[in-house]
């Protein structure tokens, strides 16, 4: 148990966060360690978007401190976090469906050769090394660093873009619903893509509305409800639906299906 | 079959594959003699002054914007230049400084309000094209009493902005190959072409990933307003006087070659040897119909046909690169 003595890759300490009058965030408090995966749960609306943005400099919050390996930061513009090792992967992951493999990869980064006003665009060798970095993550079904994103299943997309952030060298790596629009076999791939961020020792936070996908990889869990944590555990320390319960905002599934099952009765 | 897949993938797969049925369909329906149409000067000299605007005006729309003040900055062009020159006299270089400054400047303002609204660059530039028309018509007439301006370019500006080669090609086709070759170039080989399509795919994201997206986009609206004056000053060398007048039909052209060019009209998507076969069989299109046995009234039908043909290809060769996904093993 030496984790416990490093101080958290990213810490959140009583963070609050509103929009003029309407309270959004509060009293959020969250820890992500090197090599851990923190699965944030919660309905819609919970506040999880938010909490992403926040996280990944887009807001600011009102109250309350951002911590990276026990130091406090704050970050101006989504390009500060992403400085400090900060990345977000959003839902259909790479954003350039248009552009090769290789182009998407290294954009705003191209590697050049040449020299002077004649450099020009390696694309050999961005095309080699995003395949490469994708295939070291086990994506082997991507060998040709010219095709279009867009002919990625969403799967392979969201490992394109996770293998990107991890090469250009993110500490910590958000996930935001990277399972929600997929198949269940692509969603295994997207999950074994997380383990394997984590073996690679990077601060995973994985956002997510689907408890198995939560429990199949994650080691910490915090459930969101209303813009506050409602709950915060280690794995093992509650069942599926125990957790299910707990985002479904105290009420059991229980209580709920008794519910619907008077209103029918009523109507029948 | 994989060199055809391969080239069915590439934006200007369309473009080519229009260009070669608009001939095709000319010689075997129109009974057009090859050799005059390819002899003939007429849609050659029709497709460089065309697509010296249409390439840029493409880039603007790869990133995700459109400029049509060009439709003003041709005239404007013309107009520097002649009365700079003819009217003041002053020495020809004075005239093209002016030429680009004149560029410069309202690619300038066009970027500087694209930029800093949320208004789309269609809306914007069609209110730069509206208001520069004005500008240019007013400061004529003030400065010149006149709507059209002689000029008498020394030799050295006739040899390369205004003669004919053999008597009939406009030397301005060798700028349009030569510019062909500096924008592609520019869009296909160097990092920041890298920028231009991550802009038009998405611009924030583009953005987050540290492209000066501001700064690139008010540079590519410079450099389609700069083109578009350097064609109207290349017009007046050859010609000899300018007209306050003229220039709207660039607009439409420029667009349509563009979009029969591959070029994804939200961005994103398009190449520049793509844009210059689209200008290549727009110019083929309503040019080479004088050679055919066609009443020349039907070539706006054939334009329009031409049109929705090409972008309909264009869609499924799209299509085609983004779905089909060669499966291991086979090449």
């Amino acid at each position: 148990m030496e984790m416990v003595h490093t101080a958290p890759v990213l810490e959140l300490q009583s963070v609050d966060k509103s929009f003029g009058p309407i309270d959004v965030l509060h009293g959020i408090s969250l820890k992500v360690h090197a090599g851990e995966v923190l699965c944030l749960l919660g309905d819609n609306g919970a506040g999880k978007s938010t909490l992403i943005k926040t996280l990944a400099g887009v807001h600011q919050p009102t109250r309350g401190k951002i911590l990276m390996d026990g130091a406090e930061v704050s970050f101006a513009t989504p390009r500060d976090a992403a400085e400090r090792g900060i990345a977000t992967v959003h839902q259909f992951g790479g954003t350039f469906p248009l552009m090769s493999i290789g182009r998407s990869f290294f954009v705003g980064v191209e590697p050049t050769k040449g020299w002077g006003p004649f450099r020009i665009f390696d694309r050999k060798k961005a095309n080699d090394i995003a395949v490469k970095a994708v295939r070291d993550f086990g994506i082997t079904r991507i060998d040709d660093g010219d095709r279009l994103v867009g002919g990625l299943s969403g799967g392979e997309r969201q490992s394109l873009a996770i293998a990107r952030a991890v090469h250009f060298g993110a500490r910590v790596l958000i996930l935001d619903e990277p399972t929600a629009a997929l198949g269940v076999k692509q969603a295994a791939h997207v999950l074994r893509i997380i383990n394997e961020a984590k073996r690679r020792g990077l601060a995973v936070i994985f956002i997510t509305h689907q408890v198995m996908h939560a429990m199949a990889v994650g080691d910490h869990f915090a459930v969101l409800i209303r813009g506050a944590i409602a709950a915060d555990f280690r794995r093992g320390e509650k069942t599926r639906e125990e957790i299910t319960d707990l985002m479904a905002g105290g009420e059991t599934m229980a209580d709920l299906e008794a519910s619907i099952d008077a209103q029918e009765r009523r109507h029948a | 079959m994989s060199v055809l897949s391969a080239f069915l993938r590439r934006p200007a797969a369309g473009s080519i594959v229009s260009l070669i049925a608009v001939v095709g369909f000319y010689i075997l329906f129109g009974g057009v003699n090859v050799v005059t149409l390819f002899g003939a000067a007429s849609w050659l000299n029709f497709a460089a002054n065309l697509g010296i605007i249409a390439i840029p005006v493409g880039i603007l729309m790869i990133a995700g914007e459109m400029d049509i003040s060009i439709g003003a900055m041709i005239p404007a062009g013309s107009m520097v230049t002649a009365i700079i020159s003819g009217y003041y006299g002053l020495p020809i270089w004075v005239a093209i400084l002016a030429v680009v400054g004149v560029g410069v400047l309202v690619g300038l303002v066009n970027g500087l309000l694209t930029v800093n609204t949320t208004v789309p660059s269609l809306i914007v530039t069609l209110g730069t094209l509206v208001a520069l028309q004005g500008i240019v018509l007013s400061v004529s007439v003030f400065l010149t009493d006149s709507v059209s301006v002689a000029l008498e370019a020394p030799p050295w500006a006739k040899l390369a902005f205004g003669q004919l080669i053999g008597g009939s090609h406009q030397v301005i086709i060798l700028w349009w190959l030569g510019l062909t070759l500096v924008f592609a170039a520019f869009l296909h080989l160097s990092p920041i072409g890298n920028w231009v399509f991550a802009m038009g795919g998405d611009k924030v994201s583009a953005r987050n990933a540290g492209i000066p997206t501001r700064k690139l986009t008010i540079g590519l609206f410079m450099v389609s307003a700069i083109a578009a004056a350097f064609v109207g000053m290349c017009q007046t060398i050859q010609f000899n006087s300018a007209q306050v007048s003229g220039g709207m039909g660039y607009i439409f052209n420029a667009i349509v070659s563009v979009v029969v060019g591959g070029v994804l009209l939200t961005g994103g998507f398009g190449s520049v040897f793509g844009i210059f076969f689209g200008t290549l069989t727009f110019a083929i299109v309503s040019q080479g119909i004088y050679f055919t046995q066609i009443d020349r009234n039907w070539s706006n039908l054939i334009i329009g046909v031409t049109l929705l043909i090409a972008v309909g290809m264009n869609e499924s060769f799209r299509k085609l690169a983004m779905t089909a996904i060669r499966k291991k093993g086979t090449k």
